[in-house]
């Protein structure tokens, strides 16, 4: 029962870990994210760990009594699922930085469908003021809109005239004209 | 016993030639060979255990000797090998595919060193979650097919492909610590992840706490299913990535999270609780999947609303939990991975003969290409279930299933089932008349179709229509399938061996905090632990 007091510790320092992987998870920057899924995935090897039991001593045969001996079941989950986390987290920040090198940030964009409709709304295709489930309007859903792929899902939306450049003074004409030092011009942005 | 060792090769082939592969990275046309004889050794050990489970039932492999519930259990029963031929046959099918693609790109750089590793990878990780008799271990065939898509699906790195990779990548990785921590719940409370000694010890826990077991683990698989509230990331995510990953995507890996599913409310939680909610679910996944479909101008989007849109039906048979429901589930299964794979494989062709994916942009293809309008239209008009293709035959299953339930629910999404067909049918219709039917907006570019490409995709609508003609065996399949399913207890008995012996296994393998002994004791106590970290984290 000594094993009691560790466990809360343990417990509070998941709770922890889960609520601020959560927060993290939220954000928009991938590697931001990325931190998010390190610290969630660490609250659930915690967990695992928790799950285990009391802590106990070494689990090999013959070292000592055998009710003494940790759960060593937990312990093998635990690694495995460090091992898979580890990898995963390695492609996120490969992803992270490619998004990088690519536009110049790593911040994920929105959905085709979003990005369309903002375009409709800059075009006056819809009432600007019609409010979404979130209460906020359209007109700021549009200007909040992140387009950088523009150029290439253009083909799928014939639907949709060409946009004049002037609606989005900001824009240029595709991320590879854009080097990744130029990053001042996405902050002006938002 | 010689049968029972086949059970590990599944997993086992497409891994070692995984490595061989790799270590061939610089000779393609070996790589190339490696993985179609590794992936037909597989189809070929898939048919023998459907063959022997359609005899005896069940398979049991013990992972290095060491017996369940310590050791690592694979187990076939009729539901995994049905589920791992079709596999077999979808995977090797779109691996002809892309190789036809490769050589007719002249594509003999980077990109393709690595794609086959991966996708012998995903092969593995398919086969695992589909094998597996323990819950740790259908978690780690679900991180080897994760880990593999998500190569698979940002291959090249374009800009596109990234964007759609990271939305897809997060939320995978978001369901998998769900999985996780559902996990560490369940151990907590039982004391075993094996699936088998979970389904003798989880009717002894608190019912609440078993509750939350089984909604944890079913968001898990919702969300990797693409079932409606959590169903937003695959739309977004399949379309932009090549023409063979989307296909095999569609066909296999929501799939596995159906099939995870069934495994756990049918083995580990069989009284049902969750099904009324599984129903509702099923239903709006299959009006908002269709809806989204009815909308897209794209192929491939459209196509992927209406993979999401299908999931429904097998959820749909899968919360009417009777052996009917499940039976036509199953069957929906196998029927839905061959035509929704083939599909996308015809699409892929669509885009290299016409140019583009937009409905917009295509056109005149009935004119200039009628063998690959024949290729479109097959699986098409089985997708909306037209008589007398295996799409018609599933959905009457399930509809039959459906009324014979007679809850308003069940009328309800046997009602919503017709509309999503009816409107399948129109999306469908729509696709047709603007790709094939229609003047070319601009005339169509002058491309010749590889014969590989055409012949792979061929053969898999040639299996499409294989169940149809064979529906009536197989619905007898699927039927036992569904009975051994219900039974439950001769899964219990093939995985841990006749009760008496279990109760003289802890002291013989000398491992404490595994064995029952520990575990009867520490039942009472875990519960409560699991209560405190459920509530905090």
């Amino acid at each position: 029962m000594t094993a009691v007091p560790a466990n809360l510790v343990l417990v509070l320092l998941i709770g922890v870990l889960f609520g601020t992987g959560v927060y993290l998870l939220l954000e928009r920057s991938l590697s931001r994210v990325l931190v998010g899924v390190t610290l969630i995935g660490n609250g659930a090897n915690l967990l695992l760990l928790v799950a285990g039991g009391a802590a106990g001593g070494p689990p090999l045969v013959g070292s000592g009594p055998e009710d003494e001996m940790a759960d060593p079941l937990p312990q093998a989950l635990v690694l495995t699922a460090i091992v898979i986390t580890l990898g995963l987290s390695a492609f996120l920040l490969a992803m992270a930085f490619r998004s990088w090198q690519l536009h110049g940030h790593d911040e994920v964009q929105d959905d085709l469908e979003d990005r369309r409709i903002a375009r409709r709304v800059a075009r006056g295709l819809l009432a600007p003021n019609e409010l979404d489930d979130i209460g906020a309007s359209l007109a700021q859903d549009a200007a909040e809109a992140r387009d950088e792929t523009e150029h290439s899902d253009q083909r799928n939306d014939l639907d949709d005239t060409f946009v004049s450049p002037g609606l989005f003074p900001h824009r240029l004409p595709g991320p590879q004209h854009r080097s990744p030092l130029t990053s001042s011009d996405e902050e002006e942005r938002r | 016993m010689t049968l029972s060792s086949l059970v590990v090769l599944p997993v086992a082939i497409p891994l070692v030639a995984a490595g061989l592969a790799l270590a061939l990275a610089r000779r393609p046309r070996l790589q190339r060979i490696v993985t179609v004889v590794a992936l037909s050794a597989v189809l070929a050990v898939a048919v023998v255990l459907m063959v022997a489970t359609d005899r005896t039932g069940l398979l049991v492999a013990h992972v290095g000797g060491w017996a369940a519930p310590i050791g690592i259990a694979l187990v076939v029963d009729r539901l995994s090998a049905l589920m791992l031929l079709v596999s077999s046959v979808v995977i090797l099918c779109v691996l002809l595919y892309s190789l036809a693609q490769g050589v007719a790109d002249g594509d003999e750089g980077a990109p393709l060193a690595i794609y086959h590793p991966t996708y012998l990878v995903l092969a593995a990780g398919v086969a695992n979650a589909f094998l597996s008799g323990d819950l740790f271990n259908i978690y780690v065939g679900f991180e080897m097919l994760l880990a593999a898509s998500f190569v698979l699906l940002t291959l090249g790195g374009t800009g596109e492909r990234i964007r759609a990779g990271t939305i897809y990548v997060v939320v995978s990785l978001l369901s998998s610590v769900l999985f996780l921590v559902a996990i560490a719940l369940v151990y907590a409370a039982t004391g075993t992840v094996n699936l088998a000694h979970l389904a003798q010890r989880l009717p002894e826990i608190d019912p609440g706490m078993r509750l939350t077991l089984q909604g944890m683990l079913l968001i898990a698989f919702l969300i990797k299913a693409a079932v409606f509230p959590l169903s937003a990331w695959l739309p977004d995510s399949y379309p932009t990535a090549p023409a063979p990953v989307t296909a095999v995507f569609a066909g296999l890996l929501t799939k596995v999270g159906v099939y995870a599913m069934i495994r756990t409310q049918t083995l580990l939680f069989p009284d049902g609780r969750l099904d009324d909610l599984l129903m509702v679910a099923a239903l709006a996944t299959m009006l908002v999947g269709i809806l989204g479909a009815v909308a897209q101008s794209d192929i491939k989007r459209l196509l992927s609303f209406t993979l999401v849109s299908h999931i429904g039906f097998m959820v749909f048979g899968l919360a009417l939990s009777s052996r009917a429901g499940l039976s036509a589930a199953i069957f929906y299964v196998a029927h839905h991975i061959t035509v929704q794979t083939s599909l996308f494989l015809v699409a892929g062709l669509i885009e290299r003969r016409g140019g583009s994916t937009s409905l917009d942009r295509l056109g005149s293809l009935a004119k200039f290409a009628p063998f690959l309008a024949v290729l479109f239209f097959v699986p098409a008009v089985n997708l909306a279930g037209i008589p007398p293709l295996s799409g018609f035959l599933g959905k009457v299953g399930l509809i039959q299933a459906g009324v014979a339930a007679g809850t308003p629910m069940a009328y309800a999404l046997v009602a919503g089932g017709l509309i999503t067909s009816l409107l399948t049918l129109y999306a469908i219709v729509k696709a047709w008349n603007k790709a094939f039917w229609q003047e070319a907006p601009a005339p169509l570019p002058r491309v010749r179709m590889p014969r590989g490409m055409l012949a792979s995709a061929s053969a898999l609508v040639a299996v499409g229509v294989t169940i149809t003609i064979v529906a009536g065996p197989l619905y007898r399949y699927t039927g036992s399938a569904a009975d051994l399913l219900r039974a439950r207890e001769p899964y219990i008995v093939a995985v841990l061996g006749e009760p008496q012996d279990q109760l003289t296994f802890p002291s013989a393998a000398g491992v404490p905090g595994d064995g029952t002994g520990r575990g009867d004791e520490t039942a009472a106590l875990e519960p409560d632990e699991a209560h405190g970290t459920g509530s905090e984290g």
